[in-house]
């Protein structure tokens, strides 16, 4: 069975802090990471490997300081991996990411359509730094492959089907679908492995494969800015929240303090 | 301070480091509390092959390095010296067959042991035999192919959990130490069970159990070195062992020190973080500097063993692991009395780190069985100049 | 595009450096400027060309933003007109978030003179159209087909793609649901337009008719205000909780328009086979107006049992922090945060959680916060509405024991 990952190098915003002066956000010490949900991703992918064997294709774009993720990914037992990097994919929105990585996941497989070398895509849900969710759904369409987002669960992979949890609000679907196909995981899924000092020795020595917009035959007016329908018009801070009162007291007075103003505010 | 790390020995201290937060940290009270082996942890260490640094590449090791192996103990021990001592003690049991095992024993038993697959563990102590090796009782005398064994280890670190043991008995009864011999004693084996296990003012999540041979017999084939060679395979384990202690006692000072410094600008009384008063300030340079100091001298040695493998350590090992367990027990007790109260209590983790730092001034030598040697190596070397 | 400095304007004020989350800004000495102003460097390998910069340096105008003339052509935009509100139904119910979009939908489409229609998909669910009229609908484009019974991502892409090129709406507003994100992706992908998720903010630029959508990104961090300029419809998801609801009001009069779509070349590829409702949780988290959360500070998973006793006498649900989750002390459903649900409750009670950044995101939509905790430096504490220092375990049953009175 072999496994695309699609991951994302993103800012640890565990580290970002807003300065409370000024109430902006402290740049200091914002190291890289692989996005969170990327990592329950390439988690599944890597036991449905071991489970079913084949190979996990680790597949990223973003500069090429992104090659760090990627080698980490290599570090916890990926086989390959792949960095799309191009000045012309910079400022790409989901649509364009979604058209440049469709693009590329063909190049991985020539073929397309049904009789692919490749069974399964799995993303992260979302990435910490943009949350929009979009890029995993956008690759299947654009590949035009059946995909279920929010996937807690992998129930069974048997004769080309997938069987699925879908995490919603109130509970979870179970959903049936054929491969090749794509999925998004949710953090449920799995707790992601530590890299093994081997990997990670390996990682070191791994060559990145690194694929341009000419590799992966993009056309130019898709990909980066250009190929992006949406722009940011701005960027602000929003107001930071600010305290109330402190209510202090025997624990008797807090909890008929606390009551009172809940209810006078109308509240409760 | 900078120790020069190589990319490779970075590599090691990031990943205790993830190991030591992620998956040990959120559990070290819990395996405290229940006195239970952290099976899943030391799947984690296998995983991560912690379990292969110390082992040569040739047998599935990442290269056999003690320096290498410290880092990776003092890393896991800031947070949790028991857990920690799955990995030494390991290592520990793993050495005589490292320093005195043939091709066919290390072929057999190391690539397992590299994998984290079987953990193993030594056994040198006996009830009325602690820093006196001479009143070893554990007999294994020769009959045909095999040596039979009777007697009873006690204080055996991992024991029960491991599957490979390296068993220090007296193969020639009467002859003193020169009639000891080692052997590889394999979990399982009819006439090897085990005894109660202790209860332990510290390292609590690292079982210590006796070891009872009644009648065990062994293939011959076990037998490691020579007979005879059991006490200069004992004394030889541990001269190459003690800086594990040593970085073990390290990781527990610092991780108490870094504890006592965040307590201390958390902590309010008479109107300031108390770090602000000068007493807490002195208190805490002298125990930093303390933990560097012994933590050059544990590196310094572990580095020298690497580099020449047939130097003799004695006294710079005993000298390690005599200065760093001090420096545990010292940064421990004071970190409790930075916390006052608190520190006190289990709800904070000076107090465990202070049980468990006191057991690396007795281990693997008490601390005067590390000065003898010291003393010892001194007057050789002044009586050969 | 392209992005540079203009060096006699940049006064090395390094206003760019503190906003620039990316670190690709890093100041130069320049002794050959007679003031010996510092100059600001941007480095290209790392810019992801947010602008963020470009907004912050306004006062100098000193870093200018190139964009390239964009090649796609305007999809004929005038032919695109009314807004459209996705009336998400699931389980015989229309999402509750389908009345807020319709509020947030009227204003829009009033603004811009054009109607408000709702898209009503699924199986036997034509007795929904009315409903959506009266809460503001002026048309109902309405699909019945048994293939539509459940929620799955390709048939219905299929069908809404297929409308879409029919009727060419301007706009667009789905739910920010697990349905909604999933499915608005994927037709925005079909059709290939810009679709910008989990706003909280929208409104119309009336001279380019343009929707001016604004939503969190970085965890909350930061609020970016997203433009699709050139293509149509323009397409947002919104977050549940976020608008008020529109009014029901039974004299609304309004047209339900049945649509065939032809689904004869549809392959569906996915299939539903059952749905698990979450018994673990009384009250969906989403939904909820108050929300009780417990955090690491509970020191054990039976602190829960305080947690709940307090939700249910407060009639809330219950919600954790990742650390409890992490320590297993209630499952995943409840988390609130980043790596979990993002709740905006009227009363949010958060028990032992410090509150990291993480959380503090998840619920910064609470209308009203109540902290409690023994650290009064803890970040929820400088947040809440209401901090309330001391031990939960003497705090919380005495607020039980108040409330019950």
């Amino acid at each position: 069975m072999n496994i695309i990952i699609c991951i994302k190098q993103v800012p640890a915003t565990t580290n970002v802090q807003i300065d409370s002066e000024t109430g902006r956000l402290k740049r200091e010490g914002v190291e890289s990471i692989i996005n969170p949900f990327d990592e329950y991703a390439l988690e599944e992918g890597l036991r449905l490997k071991e489970k079913f064997a084949g190979k996990v294709i680790v597949l990223s774009m973003g500069p090429p300081q992104a090659e760090t993720a990627l080698r980490e990914c290599i570090a916890r037992g990926a086989d390959e991996s792949i960095l799309l990097s191009d000045k012309n994919f910079a400022g790409a929105d989901t649509l364009a990411t979604a058209y440049t990585l469709a693009q590329a996941i063909k190049k991985i497989n020539p073929g397309g359509g049904s009789s692919t070398p490749y069974d399964l895509i799995i993303c992260g849900k979302q990435a910490i730094d943009g949350d929009t969710a979009q890029v995993g759904p956008g690759i299947a369409e654009k590949l035009n492959i059946p995909h279920i987002c929010y996937v807690r669960k992998i129930e069974e992979i048997k004769d080309g089907m997938l069987r699925v949890e879908r995490l919603m609000e109130d509970g979870y679907d179970i959903l049936e679908m054929k491969l090749p196909a794509l999925i998004t995981v949710v953090k449920e899924i799995n707790i992601p492995r530590l890299p093994s000092l081997r990997g990670l020795l390996l990682a070191k020595k791994t060559k990145i494969n690194l694929w341009n917009a000419e590799i992966i035959n993009a056309e130019k007016d898709k990909i980066g800015m250009t190929g992006s329908p949406t722009t940011v018009k701005k960027i602000f801070t929003p107001p930071a929240r600010k305290g109330g009162e402190t209510i202090s007291g025997s624990p008797e007075e807090i909890a008929q303090k606390t009551a009172s103003r809940l209810k006078e505010l109308k509240i409760i | 301070m900078d120790y020069f790390l190589s990319e490779e020995q970075k590599m090691i201290v990031d990943l205790c480091k993830k190991i030591a937060q992620e998956k040990i940290k959120p559990v070290r009270q819990h395996y405290d509390e229940i006195e239970e082996f952290p099976w899943p942890i030391v799947e984690e260490m296998a995983k991560t092959d912690l379990f292969r640094i110390y082992i040569p590449e040739e047998y599935g090791g990442l290269g056999g390095s003690i320096f290498n192996l410290c880092l990776a103990v003092e890393e896991l021990s800031k947070v949790d010296g028991a857990i920690a001592l799955c990995l030494a003690g390991t290592a520990l049991g793993t050495f005589p067959i490292l320093l005195f095992g043939t091709e066919e024993q290390k072929k057999k038993y190391l690539p397992d042991i590299a994998a984290g697959k079987r953990l193993t563990a030594f056994a040198l102590t006996e009830p009325q035999a602690g820093s006196d090796a001479t009143a070893i009782k554990t007999t294994a005398i020769k009959e045909a192919d095999t040596y039979r064994l009777n007697g009873t280890k006690c204080f055996i670190t991992n024991a029960g959990e491991a599957e490979i043991y390296t068993v220090i008995a007296l193969t020639s009864p009467g002859r003193g130490v020169r009639g000891l011999s080692a052997f590889i004693v394999e979990k399982d084996t009819p006439g090897f069970t085990f005894g109660k296990k202790e209860k332990k003012l510290g390292i609590r999540a690292s079982p210590t159990r006796e070891l009872i041979f009644q009648d065990c017999r062994i293939p011959k084939e076990n037998l490691l070195g020579k007979e005879g060679q059991g006490f200069i395979v004992a004394l030889k384990t541990l001269y190459v062992s003690r800086p594990g202690v040593a970085a073990q006692a390290v990781g527990i000072a610092q991780g108490a020190l870094d504890e006592a410094i965040n307590y201390a600008r958390q902590r309010v009384q008479f109107g300031q973080a108390i770090i602000h008063f000068q007493a807490i300030q002195h208190l805490l340079a002298d125990l930093a500097t303390q933990v560097e100091a012994a933590r050059a001298l544990v590196y310094s040695t572990a580095r020298m063993i690497d580099a020449d493998p047939e130097k003799r350590v004695t006294k710079e090992s005993a000298m390690s692991k005599l200065f760093a367990s001090e420096t545990a027990m010292k940064v421990t007790t004071e970190a409790v009395q930075i916390f006052g109260g608190y520190g006190y209590m289990q709800e904070y983790p000076v107090e465990k780190m202070m049980r468990d730092a006191k057991i690396t001034q007795i281990y693997e030598g008490t601390n005067q069985i590390q000065r003898n040697e010291i003393a010892l190596a001194l007057i050789k070397e002044s009586a050969s100049k | 595009m392209n992005i540079y400095i203009l060096e006699e304007k940049c006064i090395g004020c390094g206003l760019c450096l503190k906003v620039c989350i990316y670190n690709a800004l890093t100041l130069r000495e320049r002794p050959e400027h007679p003031k010996k102003y510092k100059l600001a460097i941007i480095d290209l390998n790392k810019c992801t060309f947010c602008a963020a910069c470009v907004e912050e340096c306004k006062k100098y105008s000193a870093i200018v933003l190139e964009k390239e003339a964009i090649s796609c052509q305007p999809s004929a935009i005038s032919l695109y007109k009314g807004v459209w509100v996705y009336a998400e139904q699931r389980h015989n119910e229309i999402a509750p978030v389908v009345y807020e979009l319709l509020a947030e939908g009227k204003k829009l489409a009033q603004k811009l003179n054009v109607s408000l229609s709702a898209i009503l998909l699924g199986d036997k669910i034509s007795h929904f159209a009315q409903e959506l009229i009266f809460h503001g609908a002026n048309k109902v484009y309405l699909v019945e087909d048994t293939i539509l019974k459940n929620f799955l991502d390709e048939p219905y892409s299929e069908v809404l793609a297929q409308i879409i090129n029919e009727e060419k709406p301007e706009i667009i507003l789905f739910g920010a649901t697990n349905i909604g994100r999933s499915f608005a992706s994927r037709v925005a992908a079909k059709t290939n337009t810009g679709l910008t998720a989990d706003c909280t903010g929208l409104d119309v630029d009336l001279e380019t008719r343009n929707l001016l959508q604004t939503r969190p990104a970085f965890g909350g961090n930061i609020m970016a205000t997203i433009l699709t300029p050139n293509h149509r419809p323009q397409m947002a998801t919104v977050r549940h909780k976020v608008f008020p609801k529109a009014e029901r009001d039974t004299t609304l009069k309004g047209e339900i328009i049945k649509k065939n779509v032809n689904l004869s070349n549809l392959i569906v590829r996915t299939q539903f086979i059952e749905f698990v409702k979450d018994i673990t949780s009384k009250v969906n988290l989403a939904e909820a107006d108050i929300i009780v959360s417990g955090g690491r500070g509970l020191g054990k998973p039976e602190g829960f049992k305080l947690i709940e006793e307090l939700a249910q006498v407060i009639g809330g649900a219950v919600g954790a922090s990742r650390a409890a989750v992490d320590a297993e002390w209630i499952p995943y459903s409840h988390q609130v945060g980043q790596t979990g649900r993002t709740v905006a409750p009227k009363l949010y009670i958060a028990c032992g959680i410090s509150g990291a950044i993480q959380h503090l995101v998840g619920m910064s939509g609470a209308k009203c916060v109540v902290a409690v905790n023994k650290d009064p430096e803890a970040p929820i504490m400088k947040i809440a509405d209401f901090a309330l220092q001391g031990d939960l375990y003497e705090i919380i049953p005495a607020l039980i024991k108040e409330l019950k009175k």
